[in-house]
């Protein structure tokens, strides 16, 4: 085990130390200590490396991580995991708006709750928050699956595309173009497997898909307001 | 007077100055699809801009500099505030930002060939960036845009340099949109949708707003690319010194101000012409803002808005910025709206010159286009030859009226060069209306 003191070595030369680290790294279980919220930690990742960050951090935590596995002990800023494109990110505590933003891949979990915006323009990630998430959650979210075992907030999944939404708890309201869909085997197969790799204690069958109507993938008029 | 009296004096028929025979064609289109109208391109109404301005030249109370023999440079270097890789381009003006998606890959390698054969760099758009423009471009400058279309960490490594994207002159505070028709198999891939259906760009960034979260967005962006990568921001023409003096704040090495008459790909047609400013009336606050920082010179301030002759990049020069960048001019050069598709024009409804319906990829020329026989139409290899040719052009010319006002390097013009034609000129660039040595607004005098 690696131990870095960020509050002594300071953010570049823990974000270089962890960027350098290659895929045949005998180097992959590092703990971050005195976080206090800082900004941009282990950002850029690209080596299948566990990371621990012990304590909550600032904005942008785990910033287009790929391969490796970064779990923070504590609560996250936001724009935890924005533009993931592969690996894991495991949020502890709550996390602010914008989790898993625009994320392309791998998985993002949050053991807390969810600000809005959560998976606000995702592009194939999976996110699994196993509170509720805030308003504007899934907005234009293009595709990957989103789990919400809690309660979702005002206008979930508006302008979505082909993302899916899974949510056990009450939703709001839904966004424009956001409708409930019918829960089919395949729908069930991909909820089942995010439960399990998350670790939530959950059914499929307790849960609704939502998605899109698909009426504003072409401009017309009569849409517009 | 008799009845029938054919002779007598009639009133002619006046067209209305406000009711032209435009705006009456808009408002029987309006009524009869219920659309408001979507093109490309930029402001196409008459704005104060370059033309508006003179320079001065040398004479008794200065010298000039032989034209042809004695050196004028035209080196300029970006990004030198924080980033370790600054870029240097060999002339002052780039090339803006256009999305593979809105252009066909032959245009995007196009542009890249032409750029980097005149020493210079191009730049992504919404969309990412493909293979073709990184492989043929010496110095690619990435955009990083609200929709992330195609964004990921080894592209963002591979450029030159990083532009985020707040906002555009031919938009200011909007988003954009492209239409399904133009979404091929490639570009659906790219960006993560389906085939066919519009892909709309977002007017903001998802994951932080206001310039507080942009100064961490831009460290994370730095911590990423191991604060290498100069960072610009690209502002639209809106609040000038504001803008600039807010992304000087958040940590910009560069910053990127787009006039109204700088193009877009497709937005609405009231957004084009009626919101933002001309280039011309921003350069100065621009300028103004970071001599107030004291940042003038250390954090580069690029320009563009209807930059198309040497002249205007001299001029842009002398209100005080470090380079130019070119969208629309760049298109042309290398065979937008040339008049050889004329019959084509005709059968879309158009003429060359004033053909603006980039967002439905018909282009006969094959640019704004993503349909495999018309881009087919399009030679990378010439037309990047012809982009370097103008590219040249300008340059000479920029040269040649800074050694005609004594300057040894391009960015040693200043406003001192130049006078106004028109009070609105004077007014916006801050420099004397002819044949006097006043301006409106000029400070210890009085309008």
């Amino acid at each position: 085990m690696q131990t870095f003191d960020l509050e002594a070595n300071g953010l570049r030369a823990l974000n270089a130390a962890l960027q350098a680290q290659s895929q045949q790294t005998n180097e992959t279980a590092w703990e971050v200590v005195n976080a206090k919220g800082s900004h941009a930690i282990a950002v850029g990742l690209d080596a299948p490396i566990d990371v621990t960050v012990r304590g909550s951090t600032g904005y942008y935590c785990a910033g287009m991580n790929a391969q490796a596995t970064i779990r923070v002990d504590g609560s996250a800023g936001p724009g935890v995991a924005e533009n993931m494109m592969s690996g894991t990110v495991i949020v502890e505590g709550d996390a602010s708006q914008y989790a898993g933003a625009t994320g392309h891949g791998g998985l993002l979990v949050i053991k807390g709750n969810a600000s809005s915006r959560c998976g606000i323009s995702m592009k194939g990630i999976d996110i699994v928050v196993q509170g509720n998430v805030g308003h504007m959650s899934a907005f234009m979210a293009q595709s990957g699956n989103m789990v919400v075992c809690g309660d979702a907030g005002d206008a979930l999944g508006d302008s979505i595309y082909e993302a899916r939404l899974f949510v056990r708890g009450s939703v709001k309201s839904l966004g424009a173009d956001c409708v409930e869909k019918e829960m089919r085997p395949e729908h069930i197969e991909i909820l089942a497997d995010l439960i399990e790799r998350s670790g939530v204690d959950a059914k499929p069958e307790e849960f609704k898909r939502y998605g899109s109507a698909r009426q504003l993938y072409n401009f017309n008029i009569d849409n517009a307001y | 007077m008799a009845k029938d009296d054919t002779h007598a004096p009639r009133t002619l028929p006046i067209q209305s100055a406000t009711f032209t025979p435009e705006v009456n064609a808009e408002i029987r289109r309006a009524a009869a699809t219920g659309i408001y109208d979507i093109r490309g391109g930029g402001a196409k109404r008459r704005v104060p801009h370059f033309d508006d301005l003179l320079f001065l030249g040398a004479s008794v109370s200065r010298y000039p500099l032989e034209g042809y023999r004695e050196r004028c440079d035209t080196n300029v270097v970006l990004g030198s505030r924080y980033a370790s890789k600054p870029i240097e381009i060999d002339i002052p003006i780039t090339i803006a930002g256009m999305s593979f998606g809105a252009l066909s890959a032959q245009a995007k390698e196009s542009l890249g060939r032409g750029a980097s054969a005149a020493g210079t760099s191009t730049t992504t758009g919404d969309g990412g960036m493909t293979p073709e423009e990184r492989g043929q471009s010496s110095k690619l400058v990435y955009q990083y845009l609200p929709s992330r279309y195609g964004m990921n960490p080894v592209d963002l490594r591979k450029a030159d340099a990083i532009e985020v994207v707040v906002g555009q002159g031919a938009k200011p505070g909007g988003g954009g949109m492209l239409l399904g028709q133009k979404i091929s198999d490639r570009v659906a891939e790219m960006r993560n949708l389906p085939k066919g259906i519009d892909q709309r760009s977002a007017c903001r960034h998802p994951d932080w707003t206001g310039p507080d979260d942009l100064e961490i967005k831009i460290l994370e962006l730095r911590e990423i690319t191991n604060w290498e990568k100069p960072i610009y921001v690209k502002v639209g023409g809106a609040r000038p010194y504001f803008d600039t003096t807010l992304a000087v704040k958040a940590g910009a090495d560069v910053v990127v101000l787009d006039g109204m008459q700088g193009g877009t790909a497709a937005t609405q047609d009231v957004f084009i012409e009626h919101v933002g400013q001309p280039i011309l009336a921003c350069i100065r606050e621009s300028v103004r803002a970071l001599q107030d920082l004291g940042m003038h010179r250390q954090v580069q301030l690029i320009v563009s808005g209807g930059i198309r002759t040497g002249a205007d990049v001299a001029k842009a020069l002398a209100l005080g910025a470090d380079a130019t960048a070119i969208g629309t001019a760049a298109l042309i050069a290398i065979g937008d709206n040339d008049p050889k598709w004329e019959a084509e024009y005709n059968e879309l409804g158009t003429t060359a010159g004033a053909y603006d319906d980039w967002h439905e990829g018909q282009d006969p020329a094959g640019i704004s286009t993503q349909d495999p026989e018309l881009s087919k139409r399009l030679d990378p290899v010439e037309a990047g030859r012809r982009l370097n040719n103008y590219l040249k052009v300008m340059t000479l010319e920029a040269q040649t009226l800074a050694r005609a006002c004594g300057k040894s390097h391009v960015l040693n013009l200043e406003p001192e060069d130049l006078c106004a034609l028109t009070l609105e000129a004077a007014a916006m660039a801050k420099v004397p209306l002819s044949g006097t040595d006043w301006w409106p607004g000029k400070p210890g005098t009085t309008f």
